[in-house]
């Protein structure tokens, strides 16, 4: 890394961080995405990305770098093309995640936080990502990649500093480190249309429910919206044919009884609901 | 009784490109905030009280009366912030419905600044989730485009900006008052309340905090009554809600059903226990909340059945754990994550968590003695309570919880010299039949 640190940021990039900053009613809580782009230009949080934060918003280098150094997707060494995450909180840890840290560190030969030699990969295990029905989790570049050996981690791995083209088991083709850190500074690519809606462990009540017919109560109220079971095909055809009778009487019934009791009285609309299927 | 199970927020999530604007409204998506649009902001807020919704983000607390609690003649703007943080071990519901279907929580966040008469909203989204971010991103553009946000909204003369904001790593900003400091570009320190943010929040104006699950569930509110989502749910638990299975689980992910479903039938919709196997521990909602066992497989998971078991309903993650998994071990490293989590503001917290850590360390290894469970206990005590914040108080859940259960387990760990139990048997990819 060769940095000249006296050098400012290119005008770029210092457009780009006041256009952040003018997002918010006020500057300063554009702090945490300016950091995220100072990442995407720099490859990590450097001295003179801290101070033109701090030139921005008219605070000093001190405050910007204490918040910087509170946050982990901060780093302050350089991170490599692909920032590699495994978890190894509890749940994905017990399923084999520690197996999979474990693998890794040996097949890379690189610890926790240390990034390849020839600058590919940075290596770190990390905290529960809110995949855990898809454990045991590995990220890249933030990106899910789900229910991982220590087999098909070794291989993610290879493939990555291969240059081969990697997918997310859920979600768009793998970028690099810096273009992942340029999203989330609230500069957009063109990926969200790519990848899947869900995964299968997302989908998997859902589909249990359609096996069997089940959706929630109709609406008392109007066949469309979110949530009634116009929603569906299905669910369209049915309520077009019976739920405005059978809204009615169910209105007609709950009037006449308590609240507690109405819970009870709407199951006649799903049973028939059932039947009609 | 309604269906056993009743997907309404999940209900789009096979749709074809259930993220893109067309296919939201194709199902029916905005015309709820059409109706709300038409309503007094005030009557939204009663209908949300009516419906009896509750935070779905862990606490609990009544939606609607957190709404209420803006004080309407503060001179200050009002502000709604969406808590997408989720990052409580366990939790793995609002990265989902995200990632699925973005414009239901933006159409949600639309009617509840609307309620709340608030001019700027806010998704703060963990920054771990690139691909969530994206989806959010794509969806606030899409809305922007269609007249939902942005200067008069449909001809309503209502304005609303949203900004999506990505964190940056801290699972201590997603408790609310700690996110709020996040927000305003600080370190995610929580605050001393009072006062509390519907007085003082987002820059010391009346702010409104909500759980993404909490804010997509408004929609469908509107759409169909208080009444239709009380008809789900229990006397004082009232709705549908996202219950995340995790684990040693035959088909682990997202089961959408009435509140008061019991892990009983959740197993049985499930597949059970992974074959071969049985049921050792789990918790309700998340790993802040009281682990329990096969005892409780009745306990219906609404807000009151888990709180007489001695837990609590939490976000609903329902992590399973079978006997194949040594408790020690599964506390240890909760422990340490809330060691590393802690923010440090309070000693009790920033300390207590590293001493737990220390000794439960050596317990794990079987050097210590049956003493350090009683020292255990004793800085648990020193612990909870004792913080601004529930992070200190979560730490000591699974400690306190798992000694009340598996003491001899701990105990065991002294006589064996060490963990009895073979960690490649509890892994997805042990052989079939592995034992502990």
């Amino acid at each position: 890394m060769t940095e000249i640190q006296d050098a400012p940021l290119d005008d770029q990039t210092l457009r780009e961080l006041r256009e952040i900053a003018a997002r918010y009613p006020q500057a300063r809580s554009g702090l945490l995405p300016m950091l995220h782009l100072v990442q995407s230009v720099e490859g990590r949080v450097t001295s003179r990305g801290i101070e033109a934060c701090a030139d921005i918003l008219g605070i000093s280098a001190a405050e910007v770098s204490g918040v910087a150094t509170f946050y982990t997707m901060y780093k302050r060494r350089p991170v490599g093309d692909y920032h590699v995450g495994v978890c190894t909180n509890t749940l994905c840890a017990v399923m084999g995640g520690d197996a999979i840290f474990e693998r890794l560190k040996d097949h890379l030969d690189v610890g926790n936080d240390e990034t390849t030699e020839d600058g590919k990969i940075t290596l770190e295990h990390v905290e529960c990502n809110a995949a855990c029905d898809y454990a045991p989790v590995v990220m890249v570049n933030w990106e899910f990649m789900d229910n991982q050996t220590p087999a098909s981690a070794t291989r993610l791995v290879d493939d990555l500093r291969e240059g081969k083209e990697v997918r997310s088991t859920r979600g768009p083709r793998i970028c690099s480190w810096r273009d992942a850190e340029r999203v989330l500074a609230g500069f957009p690519d063109d990926r969200a249309d790519e990848g899947p809606a869900a995964g299968p462990a997302s989908l998997v009540g859902l589909g249990i429910a359609r096996e069997r017919g089940w959706t929630a109560p109709s609406s008392e109220r109007r066949g469309v919206g979110p949530g009634s079971p116009a929603d569906t095909a299905i669910g369209a055809a049915k309520t077009a044919d019976s739920s405005h009778a059978e809204a009615e009487t169910r209105i007609a019934e709950s009037d006449a009884k308590t609240v507690g009791e109405d819970a009870g009285g709407s199951s006649s609309g799903s049973t028939t609901d059932k039947q009609e299927d | 009784m309604p269906d056993t199970l009743t997907p309404v927020l999940s209900d789009n999530w096979d749709a074809e490109k259930p993220w893109t604007l067309e296919s939201y409204e194709r199902g029916g998506g905005y015309a709820a905030l059409r109706t709300a649009l038409g309503m007094e902001p005030g009557a939204i807020i009663d209908l949300v009280k009516d419906s009896g919704l509750r935070g779905r983000g862990g606490a609990g607390f009544p939606t609607g009366m957190k709404w209420g609690f803006i004080p309407q003649d503060n001179p200050n703007p009002k502000y709604l912030v969406v808590n997408a943080d989720e990052s409580e071990p366990g939790t793995c519901k609002d990265i989902p419905l995200m990632m699925a279907s973005p414009h239901t929580l933006v159409e949600g966040v639309i009617i509840a600044s609307y309620a709340i008469r608030a001019k700027h909203a806010f998704i703060y989204v963990r920054g771990e989730v690139l691909h969530v971010v994206r989806r959010l991103q794509r969806a606030v553009q899409e809305a922007y485009l269609a007249g939902h946000l942005g200067k008069d909204i449909n001809g309503s003369g209502y304005d609303l900006e949203l900004t999506v904001h990505a964190g940056a790593g801290a699972y201590i900003c997603g408790e609310e008052t700690a996110l709020l400091d996040s927000l305003e570009g600080r370190r995610g320190q929580p605050r001393l309340r009072p006062p509390f943010p519907a007085v003082a929040g987002l820059y010391a104006s009346p702010t409104v905090i909500n759980n993404v699950e909490s804010i997509a569930s408004v929609p469908s509110i509107v759409a169909n009554g208080a009444e239709w989502f009380g008809s789900m749910g229990t006397e004082k638990s009232k709705g549908m809600t996202l219950y995340s299975l995790s684990g040693h689980v035959t088909r682990p992910g997202q089961y959408e059903a009435p509140l008061g479903i019991t892990l009983r039938q959740l197993l049985d919709l499930a597949g059970g226990v992974r074959e071969g196997h049985e049921l050792k521990f789990w918790t309700p909602g998340g790993s802040s909340t009281p682990i329990l066992t096969d005892e409780h497989l009745d306990v219906p998971l609404d807000y009151e059945g888990v709180g007489a078991a001695g837990s609590m309903l939490g976000t609903k993650a329902l992590q399973i754990f079978d006997e194949t998994t040594c408790v020690v071990r599964a506390v240890l490293r909760w422990t340490e994550f809330y060691k590393h989590e802690s923010c440090g503001k309070c000693t009790p917290c920033r300390e207590g968590t590293w001493w737990l850590v220390q000794t439960l360390a050596r317990l794990e290894k079987g050097q210590g003695s049956e003493a350090d469970l009683e020292t255990l206990l004793d800085q648990c005590d020193n612990i909870l309570g004792r913080s601004f914040c529930a992070l200190g108080d979560g730490a000591t859940s699974p400690i306190t919880s798992s000694i009340q259960y598996f003491r001899d387990e701990y105990v065991a760990h002294f006589e064996h010299g060490g963990c009895p139990f073979d960690p490649a048997a509890s892994t997805l990819f042990a052989t079939a039949g592995a034992k502990a």
